[in-house]
C-alpha cells in the first residue's frame, strides 16, 4: 500500500529551504567584524540549539499527554522527539565546539551552560536507553513518560545557565545585538532546521508504530509460525 | 483488551504526572531563586578583586580569573614568545603573563578567562587564555576587511 505521506512534503521543503538557507549563510551573509568568516558556524550552531531545545519541550508535551490519556500514539511521540532532540543536541555540542576554538581559544570548557547542556544529552540519551530497556511495553512507555518529564528539567537551566551563573558562553542574542544581515539568515536556518526536525520526527514515529503495533499484536498462530 | 491503542494508566498517570512536574518546578524554583547559594558557589572564575581579596590564600593554587583586557596594556614580546597584560574589572588590576601567541580573537577591551596561579611578585602567570565574547555580532564597517581584522589583532600594536 503507497500512500501520501504529510512529512515528506514537509522534508522536501525543508531541504529546499536549508540548501538556500546555508547558500545564504555561507555566500550572502557579512563576515563578522572580530571573527570574520568563523561566524559562519552561528548559522547552524544557533539553529541546532534551538531545534534541540524545541524538540525536548515537544517530548515533554507528548509525555505529559501520555500520562493522561495512556494513548500509544503519544509513547511514540516521546521516543520520535527525543531521538531526533538527541541528534539536534549532539549537533549543538560538536559545532559548539568548533565555533569555540578559533573564537574562545579552547575546544571545551566545564562552564556551567556547556556543562548543563552535556548534562541534557546525557539525560536524554538514558531515555533512550531506558526505553531498549524495558521489554513491557506498558511499563516502558509509562517509565519513560515520567523519565522525560524529569529530565525536561534540563531544558530550562540551559536555557537560564548564562543568565543564572557566570559562565564563558555569552548570554542569547537578540536582533538588536546582531547584523540585521545576519538576523534574516539565521532565522532562515532556524526555519529549515524545525522543517528538518518536523520530518525526522514524523519519519521516526512511523517506525516507531510499526515496532511498537508488532510488538502488542497477538501471537500469530501456529501454522504460520510453523 | 478492549482498546489497544491505550495504555491503561488509571489514576497512576496523573499522580506519577503532577509528581515528577512538582519535582521539576521545585528544582527550577530552588535554581532561579538562588536559594542553597548556588550561584555564589558556582563560579567559574573570580574577578580581580576577588583575587586581590583573597591575597596570600591564593598563593600557587591554580585558580581562573575573569576580566576584561584593559586598553593600552597587551604587549606581546616576540622574541620571548610572551604576552603580557593587564586584567580588570573596573576595582582591580591584575598583570597577566602567558607565554605563547595571543589567541585570534584576543584584542584590547576583550573579556578573557586565564587559568593559572597568582606568583609572588603579584603576576598572574597562565597557560591557558580563554577569550570570552560578547554576544554582539556585527559586520565589518565600510572599508574594513573582516579577514584582515581577524589576523592582525594585537600584532599591528606591538
Amino acid at each position: 500500500m503507497k500512500s501520501f505521506k504529510w512529512e515528506n512534503a514537509v522534508g522536501v521543503f525543508a531541504l529546499l529551504l536549508f540548501a538556500v538557507a546555508q547558500y545564504m549563510a555561507l555566500f550572502t551573509a557579512p563576515a563578522e567584524r572580530h571573527m570574520s568568516e568563523v561566524v559562519r558556524i552561528l548559522f547552524v550552531h544557533v539553529p541546532a540549539a534551538w531545534i534541540a531545545l524545541v524538540t525536548f519541550t515537544l517530548a515533554f508535551i507528548g509525555a505529559t499527554g501520555f500520562l493522561i490519556t495512556g494513548r500509544r500514539g503519544l509513547d511514540w511521540f516521546v521516543e520520535a522527539s527525543t531521538e531526533v532532540g538527541v541528534v539536534m543536541t549532539t549537533l549543538l555540542i560538536t559545532l559548539g565546539s568548533l565555533f569555540a576554538k578559533p573564537t574562545w581559544n579552547v575546544w571545551w570548557v566545564w562552564e556551567p551552560r556547556l556543562t548543563s547542556t552535556a548534562t541534557m544529552l546525557l539525560s536524554f540519551v538514558g531515555i533512550l536507553v531506558l526505553r531498549s530497556t524495558v521489554r513491557d511495553a506498558d511499563r516502558r512507555a509509562v517509565f519513560s513518560a515520567a523519565a522525560t518529564i524529569l529530565s525536561f528539567v534540563n531544558v530550562p537551566i540551559v536555557y537560564f545557565s548564562v543568565r543564572w551563573w557566570v559562565t564563558v558562553h555569552q548570554i542569547q542574542s537578540s536582533p538588536a545585538t546582531v547584523d540585521p544581515d545576519m538576523v534574516f539568515v539565521l532565522r532562515a536556518n532556524a526555519f529549515a532546521f524545525l522543517f528538518i526536525a518536523i520530518w525526522m520526527i514524523a519519519k521516526r514515529w512511523r517506525i516507531a508504530k510499526m515496532r511498537g503495533l508488532a510488538e502488542t499484536a497477538p501471537p500469530l498462530p501456529p501454522e504460520v509460525t510453523a | 483488551m478492549s482498546d489497544s491503542n491505550k495504555v491503561r494508566v488509571g489514576l497512576a498517570g496523573p499522580i506519577i504526572l503532577v509528581v515528577c512536574i512538582a519535582l521539576v518546578g521545585g528544582a527550577l524554583y530552588f535554581l532561579q531563586s538562588g536559594m542553597g547559594g548556588l550561584s555564589e558557589n558556582l563560579v567559574y572564575y573570580m574577578s580581580p578583586s576577588q583575587l586581590m581579596e583573597l591575597g596570600d590564600e591564593s598563593d600557587d593554587a591554580t585558580v581562573r580569573l575573569g576580566g576584561q583586557v584593559e586598553v593600552g596594556t597587551v604587549d606581546f614580546d616576540v622574541d620571548a614568545n610572551l604576552l603580557t597584560f593587564v586584567v580588570t574589572d573596573g576595582i582591580a588590576e591584575v598583570t597577566v603573563t602567558c607565554a605563547g601567541a595571543p589567541p585570534q580573537m584576543f584584542r584590547e577591551g576583550i573579556g578573557v578567562v586565564v587559568e593559572g596561579q597568582l606568583q609572588e611578585d603579584g603576576v598572574f602567570h597562565t597557560d591557558r587564555v580563554i577569550v570570552k565574547h560578547s554576544n554582539e555580532y556585527e559586520a565589518p564597517v565600510e572599508g574594513e576587511r573582516a579577514s584582515d581584522v581577524y589576523q592582525t589583532l594585537v600584532m599591528e600594536e606591538s
